[in-house]
């Protein structure tokens, strides 16, 4: 397995510092507008994106973490049964701008069953996608971020893995090609 | 985490402790689905499932046809009162024309010890003992140590007093095992009569004292008399079954720690336990029906996933 970094620390940094701007351009002081990270992965990139945004505006941001295991479309077909994690939403969605926040976007389906999963909570005004890294080309459903942090060209037996400091010690994103 | 050791779920004695523990933390998730808004999910869209129920059941059939569809299953319901059993067809006919008609899992209750076990030999479907005669109710064994848990954080080391019809209760001995294997220590309780003889082997504490049971347990799970099991006479009189092992207020009040209440249902009110006591602040009933629905939830959705679509 080759091993290459495609988004190192300082680059990391920068990426999520333009993606709070372009999400405060859109969404202002983000009175109606909420965040939620999609479980596993994605909640690590909504609460570093919680607390940049919180710097800048100088308010607190709602977010949310969501679990889709129970959504997914590939229950049974895989060798182990999937473990859910916790879903934490504790506000309405009802009339908001969701932003929904994962760390790779891939196939699609993964926010294919968030946004069932999220439809479970109410109706939101707006559901937006933002994702720290787009596998574009790859994708099997009509699927497609409004923020990206990095678009990047792979192949399907590639694999791409979001480090955070806060988790494995170190921000960076690395990709995994096989021999 | 690999998924539950077992393709069937028939009693208690045959899961792990590993296999409950999944089940508990899988009921978490579920428990804050049907908190929800919409309290449904489609993890089970492409499954059917048919509950079976030789016997009466109320609690348990609503309970398990909730969760099925709750989990979007495709239910069918069949009593045996309605039945072709009663022109004379064997369950194995009954359970594979059924089965013919593409079911995928079977949730069954019958009056026969080992009806279960029976039927996962024989046919070609996930079976989930709903209930087999006075043998086991893993179901509800589960969502009474999974209600425990939630009251007191963990069965480890705590001391669960089993008080009543201790003879014709499925209930007690799958109660007896999963709370032995989560760590729990056992007391059954109730007039000789109704105390199978060899239960002690099963490393369980014996009583027929109410006031010595309540002193030593912190929670105290009260059985119904189940007068429709009993074809001879076990004690004179509902009467002074009710003077001695009936908990009322007065003793409850009486004891130095405050204990928990659960009864798994349904109540005879001033038997085994009197109204107040069953609607005091002590008395969990109620959650347990609740966290019934999530705990049957997870054990279908866990069985599910070994269904092999490939």
């Amino acid at each position: 397995m080759e091993k290459q970094v495609i988004l190192n620390k300082r680059h990391f940094e920068l990426t999520l510092n333009r993606l709070c701007y372009q999400l405060i351009e859109s969404h202002n002081d983000f009175a109606n507008t909420v965040l939620i990270g999609l479980q596993p992965r994605g909640v690590h990139l909504v609460q570093r994106l919680k607390s940049q945004l919180e710097e800048i505006l100088n308010k607190e941001i709602v977010c949310g973490n969501l679990d889709i295991t129970f959504y997914r479309d590939d229950f049974r077909r895989r060798e182990k049964p999937v473990i859910p994690s916790v879903t934490n939403i504790d506000f309405v969605i009802e009339d908001k701008n969701v932003v929904l926040v994962d760390d790779v976007l891939f196939t699609g389906r993964t926010i294919r069953s968030g946004l069932d999963a999220l439809l479970a909570f109410g109706r939101p005004k707006k559901v937006e996608l933002l994702t720290l890294i787009d596998r574009r080309f790859r994708r099997d459903l009509p699927i497609q971020a409004d923020y990206i942090g990095l678009s990047v060209d792979t192949l399907s037996t590639e694999r791409v893995s979001v480090e955070w400091h806060d988790v494995e010690g170190e921000d960076k994103v690395v990709l995994f090609s096989p021999d | 985490m690999n998924g539950l050791s077992v393709d069937h779920l028939t009693g208690i004695k045959n899961v792990t402790k590993e296999d409950i523990e999944l089940i508990f933390k899988t009921a978490d998730s579920f428990k804050e689905v049907i908190n929800r808004p919409i309290k449904k999910v489609p993890s089970l869209r492409d499954i059917t499932i048919a509950n079976i129920f030789f016997e009466n059941s109320t609690r348990t059939r609503l309970s398990f046809e909730l969760a099925e569809k709750r989990l979007s299953a495709d239910v069918v319901n069949f009593s045996a009162s309605s039945s072709s059993v009663k022109k004379g067809e064997t369950l194995v006919d009954t359970v594979n024309n059924i089965l013919s008609m593409k079911v995928d899992m079977v949730v069954m209750r019958h009056p026969n010890p080992g009806a279960a076990e029976f039927l996962a030999k024989r046919v070609d479907a996930k079976i989930v003992n709903a209930g087999d005669g006075t043998h086991e109710h893993p179901t509800q064994a589960l969502l009474d140590a999974y209600s425990i848990r939630e009251q007191l954080g963990t069965l480890e080391g705590k001391k669960v007093a089993i008080v009543g019809d201790i003879l014709h209760s499925r209930v007690a001995l799958s109660n007896i095992y999963c709370l032995q294997k989560l760590g729990a220590e056992v007391m059954v309780c109730g007039p000789t009569t109704l105390i199978p003889k060899f239960i002690s082997t099963l490393g369980v504490k014996v009583s027929h004292n109410l006031r010595e049971a309540l002193e030593w347990c912190d929670v105290a799970n009260m059985l119904r008399i189940q007068l429709e099991r009993q074809e001879t006479k076990y004690f004179p009189s509902l009467r002074e079954y009710a003077m001695q092992f009936g908990l009322n207020k007065e003793i409850l009040d009486s004891l130095s720690k405050k204990i928990i209440i659960m009864h798994p249902g349904p109540i005879n009110r001033g038997v085994e336990i009197t109204s107040d006591v069953a609607d005091s602040e002590q008395s969990i009933i109620l959650q347990q029906v609740e966290n019934g629905v999530a705990v049957r939830m997870a054990v279908i959705y866990l069985l599910a996933a070994k269904i092999n679509r490939k």
